[in-house]
């Protein structure tokens, strides 16, 4: 034993140690890969003996490999191994490899929880210690789960440095394991009033992290926060409160007024400029989230501006950044006051930083006017010609489009002038802009009318001169704008000076160098120009032909089938022999009426029209062709493109096919093939119209392009440059006009009022009836582990117990402010603050809330269910609109018959009753596998048709009006539902009408109903007990749905309560609980003059209670 | 919340790092290539050019680095957190590096990587700054560096037989 104990401590002295290694990498720098290679052989080697420090120096030198990347997930066991020695110093290497190389996701993880979990509750706390540190980089799910408990009793812990990391590792159990937050919350929050200042500031850090992702569960905590804040001098700590409030204010706009005070005070009085920066960031928080009602409100945005404005000119760059970085976020509440500083802005956009840059022209899109679009869009222009990399310049193309397009072209006074900077613009070398432009070109175009003839013009230069744009972009993106450009020139070619220029230029332009759907898009608006073309002209017919011929041989099927069909048109059109003139206009009435642009979320909110079922057949399937799987299988694959198998497959007989239909087949095959344009075959001159073609050799006709690297200027298009100037001179004269009336009258114009103003047509197609919100549901990411955290709720765990609550509300409930601001009070205070009260929020806030349900409840009773948007906390209501539901969704649907194919079952409160029978709304759900037919309703001789057949699994619901009077409450109509399910089958129905179907709504003054009952009119009485788990205000909202409506409350508890019925009968009942208040047995006592009303009501009432 | 840690040398040489939101194998290489050669070809431009600011927008996260002699420390952080903040962690570990080594420099973290691991688990947990002081920092780090010595010391005695 001894001798092998010193043989291995012999053998270690000659392994490598973690010295050795880095040494020997550095030595072989030359071969560096190959020196690794041997090492991990060594290392392979070492972790296979039985000595756990060889192991440990092994895996010590692995850890330094996976530093330089290199691959040892393979000695996972190696390194549990190592981290389960009883030493520390093995223990130390073995947790620090599992932290650099194990992962959530680590198998071997599962094998370790015992250990872990032993190694956190170690006596000594360094190792403990080490292992809450390297746990927190892999943890994972199920460790989060197994040892949640752990982590939670080391809050607990006697020793600062335990709980201190007890408390950052939460974060990540939570993160992992989103159920321990519930638990775990209370005793969290206990620790940001540690002792410990470390501690402390680690909750700080956890909540805030907690709450900047998921803010309404923390808004309770607010106070405690406070008034860490206003003692505390940590600026760590600051800094991460001050953010935890940046989140909480925009819940909370009141908390926004009480920090506005202190931060601003920080602002002056901090050197610390991460402390300034966040203040200033959640100023603008707060200011943004209570835009309104502030009375120092402009001061604040000043200071910040002020402040930011110091930042940018700093000469730390990093300042420089931040500035911009928060000064973007002023900008979406006041642009104005930043405005002020465009010059500022404008100097940071030549800075070497690129991050500076895009901050800047972050700022820039939000500052421009109609004044200074202009210079703005000029200045990024110069900008962008003398960019490098492609990147910053379509970040520049992107801002420019994106300033002048903001708001539906709000800044642009001159569109001539913006459609010369787009042509000037995709002239631009660049990267993959042309998508963006084209699409911009052909919006403009599009939506504003007015520009039209100019903006085609333009395009129908910058299509005779294509060829510059295809030489100079080498990037195909480039032509992009000849798609918008042609496509608007077919478009709108009425108003085309010279169409027939238009159509050779077009001809010319068409080159096989162009992307494919250039190419279509080209064919199709050469047609739509040639019908606008007025008299006849051979020489632009030959033309369109030669072209035509060229592309049908494209080896893109859209082009290919677009020139063809276009070819036989003109060939048709061209041809003298046709009535030509005829087809023309026809030709010209296809392509007459005006596109609208279509909204972009159009097809989705095209709404269902009321009786259309999508999923229903509209052609029922043969009986014989749903039985085969795979052969609608194959019918839902061919829904397009159908292939002529298909079409056969009922012909097809299983005999081979005599040679006569052979001989058919072939015949008809080649006579299909003869008339397909797309079937490739060899030529032959049949057609008259290319015999014609030939004498004009067309082919000859071919226009030379002129080749050129440079791009060329083109006479013609108008440099956005000039507008430039006619607008500054006009703006110098305006402004000297100006100066002249300055005595007579005050400058009014403001600057956004310049220049003309030119209609943008926000006329977007949408379907009919489609809702005209654009809010898109915003969807949670399910991977997100926030997401499972926010769905968590910590309400209950902060606010008072429920019986206290309930207290409150009867209490008050006698004012009639039931639904009003007394459900909320005290639920923001926790109670701690409350008792304290030096909370000096808590006070503001109680104060502002009495005030403003006071308000509230004057200015409308009706609005007594509403309070809902109002409530600013959100924290209660919705809690208790869960508890409630459940009772209002039970009682909706009652079944009345079923067997095992179908149930029957009715909407009690659809039943209505009038003079001649009554309605009532009957749901048939088929809960079988098989498909029903013929579905009716008898009642007594009468027969309704419910539905001619019902899927397996789905519903049908009608409503039957039925002639029947004389009926009783409580006693049930017979009736039967027959239908069809291979034979004929009948289910026997019990209908029984609720008994409020004889109600009706109203209202009794309180003397009446006295009189009623004295008047002994109401002969017949009888009443209930009733189990309930209702509180007396809940029953009566329950039984108010149906009709019995409140007269007066008695005493807080005892309520009276009338319902009319339709036939003229009063109903007056007592509600009232016994056992001496106790919620949950009441007693309903009643009275009537119809006894076979009020037995069916009360009925019904006990079994709504109950 | 700090999502990785990077710490590389003038030559691209990672030196040091730390991870503290999973990412795999392949994923981790392309992020730390990435980084350092932006990080590099920035400060390349340095000497030429006027500074540059120390701060990157890398996908949505917000890289924050700094030089100090010829090593980059480079923080990854929400784009949310504090910029300014983030630099003050980072001179707070150079900080620490120095007192604990006594005027630090690029051999002692490569020879004694393990060593700045540990320092920087005292001072950031779980990506979020554990503890402020440099002090305390220190102090663990030198209490646990001696309960470490004592039980090799202690082992070596039990080895030779003296305990």
């Amino acid at each position: 034993m001894a001798l092998q104990k010193v043989k291995g401590n012999i053998e270690r002295m000659f392994d490598k140690n973690l010295t050795d290694l880095v040494r020997g990498i550095r030595n072989n720098r030359d071969n560096e890969g190959k020196y690794i290679a041997q090492c991990l052989e060594e290392i392979k080697q070492e972790l296979r003996q039985h000595n756990i420090a060889v192991k440990a120096n092994a895996v010590s030198k692995l850890t330094y490999l996976q530093m330089l990347g290199y691959d040892i997930s393979w000695a996972g066991f190696n390194i549990i191994e190592v981290m389960s020695s009883t030493k520390f110093t093995e223990k130390r290497i073995g947790y620090l490899a599992a932290s650099q190389s194990f992962h959530q996701d680590t198998e071997v993880l599962m094998l370790a929880t015992n250990m872990i979990r032993k190694d956190l509750n170690a006596t000594s706390q360094y190792e403990a210690g080490l292992t809450l540190s390297s746990l927190s980089c892999f943890l994972s799910p199920d460790l989060a789960r197994d040892l949640a408990n752990d982590v939670m009793s080391l809050l607990t812990s006697t020793k600062p440095y335990l709980r201190k990391k007890g408390v950052l590792l939460l974060y990540k159990v939570f993160l992992r394991y989103p159920d321990a937050l519930r638990p775990a919350f209370p005793r969290l929050k206990e620790k940001l009033e540690d002792p410990d200042p470390g501690v402390q500031s680690a909750a700080v850090n956890v909540i805030c992290e907690l709450a900047r992702k998921n803010p309404k569960n923390y808004l309770s905590l607010a106070p405690t926060f406070f008034k860490l804040m206003t003692s505390s001098t940590n600026n760590w700590m600051l800094i991460k409160i001050i953010k935890l409030f940046g989140a909480l204010t925009p819940l909370e706009p009141r908390l926004g007024k009480k920090l506005i005070e202190p931060l601003t005070n920080l602002i002056h009085s901090t050197s610390a400029m991460s402390l300034l920066y966040e203040c200033i960031n959640t100023v603008i928080a707060v200011l943004i989230s209570i835009s309104t009602g502030m009375p120092n409100h402009a001061a604040s945005i000043q200071l910040c501006v002020q402040k930011l404005r110091i930042l940018i000119e700093d000469s730390d760059q990093n300042l420089k950044y931040l500035g911009l970085l928060a000064m973007s976020k002023i900008l979406k509440t006041s642009p104005k006051s930043v405005a002020s500083h465009k010059d500022l802005v404008m100097s940071c956009l030549d800075d070497p930083d690129d991050s500076i840059r895009l901050r800047a022209l972050d700022l820039l899109s939000g500052m421009v006017s109609k004044k200074n679009l202009m210079e703005i869009v000029r200045k990024l222009m110069s900008h962008m010609a003398k960019a490098e990399g492609t990147t910053y310049r379509d970040e520049l193309l992107t801002k420019i489009l994106e300033i002048c397009s903001q708001n539906d072209y709000q800044y642009i006074s001159n569109f001539e002038w913006y459609v010369s900077v787009l042509v000037e613009l995709s002239q631009m070398e660049g990267g993959s802009h042309g998508g963006k432009l084209a699409h911009q070109m052909m919006d403009v175009a599009i939506r504003v009318e007015t520009i039209r003839p100019f903006a085609i013009e333009q395009m129908s230069l910058l299509i005779e001169n294509s060829s510059v744009l295809l030489k100079s972009g080498r990037h195909t993106s480039a032509t992009e704008v000849l798609y918008a450009a042609c496509w608007l020139v077919g478009e709108f070619c009425s108003l085309l000076a010279n169409p027939r220029q238009a159509l050779v230029s077009m001809l010319t332009g068409l080159n096989p160098a162009l992307a494919p759907h250039i190419q279509a898009t080209f064919v199709h608006n050469i047609l739509k120009l040639y019908s606008r073309l007025e008299e006849v002209d051979t020489e632009i017919d030959a033309m369109i032909l030669g072209k035509l011929e060229e592309l049908v041989s494209s080896p893109n099927l859209e082009v290919q089938e677009r020139a063809s069909t276009a070819l036989q048109l003109v060939r048709s059109i061209a041809n003298p022999d046709i009535g030509e003139e005829q087809l023309r206009k026809e030709l010209q009435i296809l392509y007459a009426g005006e596109l609208n642009p279509v909204g972009p979320k159009a097809q989705k909110k095209v709404p269902v029209p009321e009786g259309l079922d999508l999923d229903a057949w509209i052609n029922e399937p043969e009986p014989e062709e749903s039985d085969d799987e795979d052969e609608v299988e194959e019918n839902l694959a061919q829904v397009f493109f159908k292939d002529d198998r298909q079409e056969r497959g009922g012909k097809k007989s299983p005999s081979e096919p005599s040679e006569e239909e052979l001989a058919n087949m072939r015949a008809q095959r080649l006579a299909n093939q003869s008339s397909n344009p797309n079937y490739l075959k060899s030529y032959t001159p049949t057609s008259p119209s290319r015999q014609d073609m030939n004498g004009g050799e067309v082919d000859e006709i071919g226009i030379q392009s002129i080749d050129l690297d440079v791009p060329l200027y083109i006479p013609g298009l108008k440099s956005a440059d000039s507008y430039f100037n006619i607008e500054s001179s006009s703006r110098e004269r305006k402004h000297k006009k100006k100066k002249k009336k300055k005595s007579k009258k005050v400058e009014s114009s403001s600057e956004d009022d310049d220049g003309p103003n030119v209609a943008v047509s926000r006329n977007l197609d949408m379907p009919e009836g489609a809702s005209l919100s654009d809010q898109e549901e915003e969807s949670l990411d399910p991977l997100d582990p926030h997401s499972a955290l926010a769905a968590i709720s910590l309400e209950d765990l902060q606010t008072p117990p429920k019986g206290e609550k309930k207290k409150k509300k009867s209490e008050s409930g006698d004012q009639g402010l039931v639904n009003l601001g007394d459900i909320n009070s005290g639920d923001y205070i926790p109670e701690g603050v409350e008792a304290g009260e030096d909370s000096p929020i808590a006070l503001h806030v109680s104060h502002k809330k009495k005030k403003k349900s006071e308000k509230k409840s004057k200015k409308s009773k009706k609005e007594k269910h509403a309070p809902k948007e109002d409530d600013l906390l959100g924290l209660e209501e919705p809690a208790q609109e869960q508890s409630a539901d459940p009772k209002l969704t039970t009682s909706s649907v009652q079944v009345i018959g079923s067997d095992d194919i179908l149930q029957v079952s009715l909407v009690p409160a659809s039943v209505q009753i009038t003079d001649t029978g009554f309605s009532v709304q009957i749901t048939v759900d088929n809960t079988s596998q098989q498909k029903v037919k013929d579905i009716n309703l008898l009642v007594g001789e009468e027969e309704f048709g419910l539905t001619k057949s019902l899927k397996p699994g789905s519903n049908k619901t009608k409503t039957v009006i039925i002639g029947m009077t004389n009926l009783q409450p409580g006693s049930p109509i017979q009736a039967n539902l027959n239908y069809k399910e291979n034979e004929e089958r009948s289910i026997e129905l019990c209908l029984v009408l609720p008994a409020t179907a004889w109600l009706q709504d109203s209202s009794i003054e309180d003397e009446n109903f006295a009189e009623l009952l004295v008047s002994g009119k109401l002969e017949f009485m009888l009443s209930k007990q009733i189990q309930t788990s209702l509180n007396i205000q809940e029953a009566t909202s329950v039984l108010s749905r149906h009709k019995i409506h409140v007269v007066q409350v008695q005493g807080g508890s005892t309520v009276s309560l009338h319902a009319l019925s339709t036939s003229g009968h009063h109903l007056a009942f007592l509600l009232k609980p016994i056992n001496g208040g106790s919620n949950f047995t009441m007693s309903l006592e009643g009275r009537s003059s119809c006894k076979e009303l009020l037995a069916a009501v009360l009925d019904l009432a006990a079994t709504e209670l109950a | 919340m700090i999502h990785f840690i990077l710490l590389f040398s003038r030559q691209g040489k990672l030196r040091l790092q730390k991870w503290y939101q999973a990412q795999d194998g392949p994923e981790k290489k392309k992020i730390v290539r990435e980084l350092t050669s932006t990080i590099l070809t920035r400060s390349d431009n340095c000497q030429r050019k006027p500074k540059m600011s120390n701060f990157i927008e890398y996908r949505d996260l917000q890289i924050v680095y700094k030089r100090y002699a010829s090593l980059f420390f480079c923080f990854a952080i929400d784009k949310t957190d504090n910029e300014l903040g983030c630099l003050e962690i980072i001179h707070r570990y150079v900080e620490v590096l120095d007192k604990y080594f006594g005027s630090v420099c690029e051999l002692d973290i490569i020879f004694n990587f393990e060593k700045a691991y540990f320092i920087l688990d005292e001072l950031i947990l779980g990506g979020e700054m554990q503890e402020t002081s440099k002090k305390a920092v220190l102090n663990q780090i030198e209490c646990a560096d001696k309960y470490q010595e004592e039980e090799i010391v202690e082992l070596a005695l039990k080895d030779i037989g003296l305990i």
